[in-house]
Parts: C-alpha cells; sequence; structure tokens
C-alpha cells in the first residue's frame, strides 16, 4: 500500500480519538505501529513507493522484458538506464550523477539488483536489473542467522548450474561455516537438500527469477567484502526497532539458539512518572507562550536577510578569504595575520556591527577597554568582563570571585563603583547573599544596556577607532610591510 | 498526484509564508566549487562525532571502535589519541582553551582528558569522570569556558556540569525521549541552548532556571542534529524525516523548509556558514547537500563519503567544514 494513503488512514482515526487536544499535524501512522515511525521504516517505506511506481506500467513504469540471449531467456528485467531515465524523471533529479547515487542506494538497500554480480549498484547502461520481491524486503524486518546462510551456501553447491557458482569470498565464508558449525552440520546439510527438493519441484523461469532474489537477499545480508553493509544499525535508534516477534530469523524455517545479532541496546530506566511539578512547569511555559510577543514573519524574514547581506563579506564559502584560504592554497598565511596585534580594516569594520562583536573579538575587546579607560569610564566595561570571568569559574571559586567584584564594583565606597539604579543594586545585594554563577545576571543585563547606549556609541565615534578603521596612521603601511615580510619569508 | 516523499509539516496549514518567499528580491548564489581538501583517515571504524579547536584547525574526533583522535587537520598529522573502555564514542567536544577535550558514548559518561604535549603522553590517566546520565551519551559542549559542560543523553535529558568537581549545577527535562543533540547559543550574554530529540522536539533551555522557554515540534521523525543560526535568533534542525528545517525564535515557529523529492534518508548533522547564508547537512545517503537559507534552493550536491556521514561542523573562522562518515574517514571541505 503506498505509503500516503496509509497515513492518511490512520491520521484521521487518529484525529477521532484525539478531538479534544490541540490539533496536530497528519503525521506518521505511529499510534497504529510504533515500528512504522522508526527512522529505517520511514526510508523503506519511500523506497517501496519508489519501485512500486517504478513497475507499475499503467502510469508510465520502466519497461520490464524478458530478454533473449544465446539459446535462453533472461526474464523480467531492467537496463540500468532505464531505471536512471526513470528516476530522473519521476523525482525531479537534473542530474544523472545524482540518479546514479539513489538507484544505487536503492540497489544497496536490497530492492533492485543486476542479476549478474553481487556488488549492489546501479549503473547507467545496458546492465540488466531485477526487482526484489516483497518477501525479501528489508521492511520484512530480516535478521537471517548464520545457519540460515550456511544452508543457502550449501544448496547453491549442489546444484549444478554455472549461475549458481560459488564466488570466491562464499566459498570462504562456506569454508568458514562448516569449522564453526562442524558438530550439526549434517542437519544443515539435510535442509539444503530439501530445499532443492522444492526449487526443483518450480516452473525454470520463475526458478531463475526466485534464485537471483534470494542472491541478492544474501548479498544485502553478507555483503560482499568491501561493499557496504545497509543492515547496519545506529546504536541510538535500535531499541525502537525491534519487537521481537516480528523479526525473521530465518529464511528456510530454521532458527539458531545463539545470540541475537542486532546490537540490543538496554532500555534505560522506566520514564519517572509525571508530578505536581513537572504540571507547574507545564503551565509556566504555556503561559509564556502565550504572552510571548511574536515577531511577524516577514519581519523576521527581514531580519535574517538583513543580517546575512552584513556579513556576507566576511563568509570564505561565500566571498573569497583574503590573501588566500589556507584550506585551498596551502598557505596559512591568512591565520598568521589574524594572529597579529594589527587587526586589518575589514575586522574593524565588524565591531561596528554591534557590541557583542567587539566584546567577542579579543583585540576589539582590548581596543574598547583601552578607549574607556583613557577616558576614565572602565568601570562598567570592568565589572561586566569580571562577571562574564565569574561564570566561567570552577564551583569551588566562585563564592570568593562573587565577594571579590562586590567590593570592587558595588560596595559603598568601591573603587571601581558602577553606576546602578536603586531597584537593580537592591536585587543585586539580596543576591550576593546566596553567592551563585548568576549573583550578577541581573546588574549585567542593566550595565549591558547602559554601554551599549553610550561607551560603545562613544567608542564607534572615537579618533581610535576611526583611525583604526580608516587603516590611518600606521595601520595599513605597516599591515602591509608585515604581510610582505610573511609572503618572503615563506 | 500524492507526494509520500515530501511531509508536509508545519507551514501549509497555518502561515501565510516562508523565509523563501520574502528573499524573492535577494540575489540568487553563484556556481560553488567545494572539494575535499583534505581526508583524515585513521580511524578503525565508524566516524561518530567531531568538532573544531578555537585554533581552527584542529579537531578532535571519536568513533564506534573507543577510539578518539585529536589531529592537526591543516597538516593531517595525528598529535593525540586515546582508547575509551566502551565503543560507540558518540559525542566529543574541544575545550575552548585548547587544552583538553571531552567525549562519551555508550559508557553514559562524559569524561574530560587533558591534553599535554609530553613525549609518551598517557592520556587515559589523566581522564576525569564528570557526567552521570543512566543511558548513553549523545553530545556534550563545553560552554565558554573549560570549567562547565553541557550533555545530552537518551534517558531524555540534558545536563550542565561543573568539569572541576563533577557536580551537577542543572538538568533539563522535558524531552518524552531520548535527546540526540544541542547547541550553544552563539551571544556573549547568552545563557540559552537548544536540544533536539527522538520526540521530534526542539526545545530551547533557559541554562539558569532549568526551564524549557520554546519549544518546536514540526519534524516527522528524530531531530538528529540542530545548530544556531550565527546572530543566535534562529536554529535549523536535521531529521530523519530527510528534512532540515529553520525555526526563528522571535516568531516562534518553523519558518522554512529544506527537503526535496530525490532525498529519502536522513539528515544526520546540520551547521551554517558564517554569514548564515548555506546551510550544510550530511545525510545517510552519504551526500552533503549544500542550502541556500533564505531561498530554500539546494545549491550543491556533495559526493564522496562512502557511507553515511554522521557529523558535520563548520570551522570557527568559516573557511572550510568537517564531515565525518561511518566509512571511517573525515574530510575537510573549501
Amino acid at each position: 500500500m503506498p505509503v500516503s494513503y496509509h497515513c492518511l488512514i490512520l491520521s484521521s482515526e487518529r484525529r477521532e480519538a484525539n478531538m479534544a487536544q490541540a490539533p496536530t499535524d497528519p503525521s506518521s501512522a505511529e499510534t497504529a505501529d510504533p515500528e512504522e515511525s522508526s527512522p529505517n521504516m520511514i526510508v523503506y517505506r519511500k523506497i517501496e513507493d519508489i519501485v512500486t511506481r517504478m513497475q507499475d506500467d499503467k502510469t508510465g513504469g520502466v519497461p520490464i522484458r524478458t530478454v533473449k540471449s544465446f539459446l535462453s531467456k533472461i526474464p523480467s528485467v531492467v537496463t540500468g538506464s532505464d531505471i536512471v531515465q526513470w528516476l530522473m524523471k519521476n523525482l525531479s533529479i537534473e542530474d544523472a550523477g545524482e540518479a546514479i547515487h539513489l538507484g544505487s542506494l536503492i540497489a544497496a538497500q536490497g530492492y533492485v539488483f543486476p542479476i549478474s554480480d553481487h556488488v549492489l549498484t546501479l549503473k547507467d547502461d545496458g546492465t540488466f536489473y531485477r526487482f526484489q520481491a516483497p518477501y525479501f524486503w528489508p521492511s520484512n524486518c530480516w535478521e537471517p542467522e548464520n545457519t540460515d546462510y550456511a544452508i543457502y551456501l550449501c544448496k547453491r553447491t549442489m546444484q549444478n548450474k554455472a549461475r549458481l557458482e560459488l564466488a570466491d569470498y562464499e566459498a570462504e565464508n562456506l569454508a568458514r561455516l562448516q569449522r564453526a558449525f562442524a558438530r550439526k552440520w549434517e542437519f544443515i546439510f539435510m535442509q539444503a537438500e530439501a530445499q532443492v527438493k522444492i526449487d526443483r519441484k518450480k516452473d525454470k523461469t520463475e526458478r531463475k527469477i526466485l534464485d537471483s532474489q534470494e542472491r541478492a537477499f544474501w548479498d544485502v545480508h553478507r555483503p560482499v567484502p568491501g561493499c557496504v553493509n545497509t543492515t547496519e544499525m545506529d546504536i541510538r535508534k535500535c531499541r525502537r526497532m525491534k519487537n521481537p516477534q516480528k523479526v525473521k530469523k530465518s529464511v528456510y524455517g530454521v532458527t539458531e539458539e545463539s545470540q541475537p545479532q542486532s546490537p540490543v541496546h538496554l532500555p534505560s530506566q522506566p520514564v519517572r512518572k509525571t508530578t505536581k511539578e513537572d504540571f507547574r512547569k507545564q503551565i509556566t511555559f504555556l503561559n509564556m507562550q502565550i504572552e510571548r510577543h511574536c515577531l511577524k514573519m516577514s519581519k523576521v524574514a527581514e531580519s535574517l536577510i538583513a543580517y546575512t547581506e552584513q556579513y556576507v563579506e566576511y563568509d570564505p564559502f561565500i566571498t573569497p578569504a583574503e590573501p588566500s584560504n589556507p584550506w585551498i592554497s596551502d598557505d596559512a598565511a591568512l591565520w598568521d595575520i589574524e594572529m597579529s596585534k594589527e587587526p586589518s580594516q575589514q575586522r574593524v569594520k565588524r565591531w561596528g556591527f554591534s557590541m557583542d562583536e567587539v566584546l567577542k573579538d579579543p583585540v576589539g575587546r582590548d581596543q574598547f577597554l583601552r578607549f574607556l579607560e583613557s577616558e576614565f569610564s572602565s568601570e562598567n566595561l570592568r565589572f561586566w568582563l569580571a562577571v562574564q570571568d565569574l561564570k566561567k569559574q570552577p564551583l569551588q571559586d566562585v563564592t570568593t570571585r562573587v565577594e571579590e567584584i562586590w567590593q570592587e564594583f558595588l560596595a559603598p565606597g568601591a573603587q571601581s563603583a558602577i553606576n546602578l539604579d536603586s531597584h537593580s543594586y537592591e536585587k543585586t545585594s539580596q543576591n550576593v547573599k546566596d553567592p551563585g554563577r548568576y549573583t550578577y545576571e541581573d546588574a549585567q543585563e542593566h550595565i549591558y544596556k547602559l554601554m551599549k547606549s553610550d561607551s560603545y556609541a562613544r567608542f564607534l565615534r572615537s579618533n581610535a577607532y576611526q583611525d583604526l578603521l580608516l587603516a590611518k596612521k600606521k595601520g595599513k603601511s605597516l599591515a602591509s610591510k608585515r604581510l610582505t615580510g610573511l609572503m618572503q619569508s615563506s | 498526484h500524492h507526494d509520500p516523499t515530501h511531509f508536509d509539516g508545519g507551514l501549509s496549514n497555518r502561515q501565510l509564508f516562508a523565509v523563501h518567499q520574502v528573499a524573492e528580491r535577494v540575489e540568487a548564489l553563484g556556481q560553488f566549487v567545494m572539494k575535499t581538501r583534505r581526508t583524515l583517515k585513521g580511524h578503525g571504524n565508524k566516524v561518530l562525532c567531531m568538532d573544531w579547536c578555537k585554533d581552527k584547525r584542529r579537531i578532535v574526533s571519536s568513533s564506534q571502535d573507543g577510539k578518539v583522535i585529536v589531529w592537526d587537520s591543516f597538516t593531517t598529522n595525528k598529535e593525540h589519541a586515546v582508547t575509551m573502555p566502551c565503543t560507540w564514542v558518540m559525542a566529543c567536544a574541544y575545550a575552548p582553551s585548547g587544552c583538553a577535550i571531552a567525549c562519551g558514548g555508550l559508557d553514559n559518561k562524559c569524561s574530560v582528558y587533558p591534553l599535554t604535549f609530553e613525549k609518551n603522553e598517557n592520556m587515559a590517566a589523566k581522564k576525569k569522570s564528570v557526567a552521570m546520565h543512566t543511558n548513553y551519551l549523545s553530545a556534550c559542549s563545553f560552554t565558554n569556558s573549560d570549567m562547565q559542560i553541557l550533555t545530552a543523553s537518551g534517558d531524555g535529558t540534558c545536563a550542565l556540569w561543573d568539569v572541576e568537581s563533577g557536580q551537577l549545577l542543572q538538568s533539563f527535562h522535558g524531552h518524552g525521549a531520548d535527546v540526540l543533540c544541542l547547541d550553544l547559543a552563539p551571544s556573549e550574554t547568552g545563557n540559552t541552548f537548544v536540544s533536539g530529540g527522538c520526540d521530534k522536539k526542539a526545545m530551547v533551555w533557559d541554562m539558569r532556571s532549568g526551564q524549557c522557554v520554546q519549544s518546536f515540534e514540526t519534524h516527522d521523525s528524530d531531530i538528529n542534529s540542530v545548530r544556531y543560526y550565527p546572530s543566535g535568533d534562529a536554529f535549523a534542525s536535521g531529521s530523519d524525516d530527510a528534512t532540515c528545517r529553520l525555526y526563528d525564535l522571535r516568531a516562534d515557529r518553523e519558518v522554512a523548509i529544506y527537503s526535496k523529492e530525490s532525498i529519502i534518508f536522513g539528515a544526520s548533522s546540520v551547521d551554517f556558514s558564517l554569514s548564515g547564508r548555506l546551510l550544510f547537512a550530511g545525510y545517510n545517503d552519504y551526500t552533503i547537500n549544500v542550502w541556500d537559507v533564505l531561498k530554500g534552493a539546494r545549491v550543491s550536491i556533495l559526493f564522496g563519503h562512502e557511507n553515511r556521514v554522521s557529523t558535520l561542523r563548520v570551522s570557527p573562522d568559516g573557511t572550510a567544514f568537517c564531515s565525518g562518515s561511518w566509512d571511517h574517514t573525515l574530510r575537510i571541505w573549501a
């Protein structure tokens, strides 16, 4: 069933069941089957939709034909280029390379396969491919065990057909399995014989197709050495995936008494029960949501656009870095220049974008501080820096630092007294009684706003800053002398 | 005609527009030539995580076989290596000072290793256990100091720790399932971070109170990666639903979705270029797609990795980005 139809049915059922709840988006079929929403399954369903559409000749699927070859026929095949063309047309892919890549992944996952190769990739040529039988689809949660694989390799050796001859790596695998299962080899041999008997009863053409599909199945679960094993899983996602009853461990109906092969991950402690505190938090949160003043989409978009436009000249991916991008030129000159004490014009310009830019750049911060010191008004910035530093301290040093900051900046008669409004001062005095990393948050916010409107604006107008910006004085010539010096010495 | 490969999440049923409609007037980007400039080989198994040092060239990477390696990726030299006592080291981070690294995974812990430059350095001996969760560690990040670490875990919580004492400073409860990723807000005065989880939610937290201040739920599957837009006003997410999305904090909603019919595998890791104009996203289909954040279109697709791309970060000065993959390698692109 195509996945979206499946979704529509289940989401309407869900809506009926959850009328009172906040509107939800039509989502995947998770209420019916938690397995369906697991990350691997989402991809499988998408691929299944693609291969189903590909095989549907009523709606422009690929041409699947029986091809005559020497004295025999090759049933039910399609060429690689037909698949590539279909993907490009139906999934709006402009580049053939991209279609080949996607097709190769679909093959590697086990949904389509080359009839004459164990390696599961897609080629954009006349190579023949066949579609995998839904029985063998990965979405059936296959985890075939080694006994199964042994039976398979064993039966291949029993059938006298050139096309079923074992490849080198398969022969090696078989030898290894014979050693591992030495004691029960008789059982495996018997199972293989039984399978051969069953296979012989089938129609010749049907057998060709089934044999190839079975081989492709094993190419996924026991890939050629060097090929990606697409059955490998991200361990973080394993927990939700395996309903043990759903896992299929055997193609031939036999199970091994062994450890499960999938990386099983221990479930965490049961999620703790919702407490009164949790509900209080939720209420606070919801109130916050309601009271929040949200900006309109247009305003937000304009803001994002303005930001990128301002910074585009600093973005090395868009505006090539000067003198060069070290990664491209193999020359670290750019980094050497940045380490020097002489900031470039471009770097100085950036300090003018926002106070955060000055504070973020150690050279900018230093310039800002020196300017304020020259005006004997550096206490605000030094307070701000001290509070930033406080937050970086290890826990055990916090109390001491809080006291030091109080003494220097806030205590009556403090050496570098900062100017706080009475409300802020009151609050801070209270906070100091229970010292922590956030004792001065309120005061810091206040001082930050003050600096932004006062000190920062004055700094930008100052001669010191303007000179750097216009690269006057020694600035420019010194920088270029340094640059030539660097280039000569390298 | 239905399109089951495109899950129409948040936008069409309640919004008037998305960013790209307003951005129609913005000049289109030119052609990009991005290539692999360095390939780092040395891990013996899937690379799961990486982080840049502030010096713009060193990186730390961790893998499934328990190895954590520090590289000077400019020269491709390995400078430090340590083997963790557990496999699947899913998280690693470089300290702001450049003098330590943090990592963890199936051991449920986050440990800090100081980096020394001794000839026969024994990193394992100096190991300090900092965070303790009740399930796997999925992400970790130093705050703007070597003294605090923020962690995310499969136990559904995030936590802030004091490195020196190992004490829990604040815990963050609210996700309904495993938390897979986190990112700290870039502001100098910021005290917030965003996390993403298997409950399909992205949540923004106040580090001081432990309170969730904003929550977004429009993805159809696990959120594997979250990253702030450089201004701090928005963040991007990458999910197993094969889409990346942009959420704006001021609008309190999803404002863009980055998807294509032909992209059907999950996005594992996302990051912005310095100006925020480009979004680099690594996928489980082995590729990296480069998106025009404003216009919503894909500008480039990068092939090269031979297995899933599991981690991706732009360098601190934006001159390159690094991708790590299940193919055991890391690549630097510029």
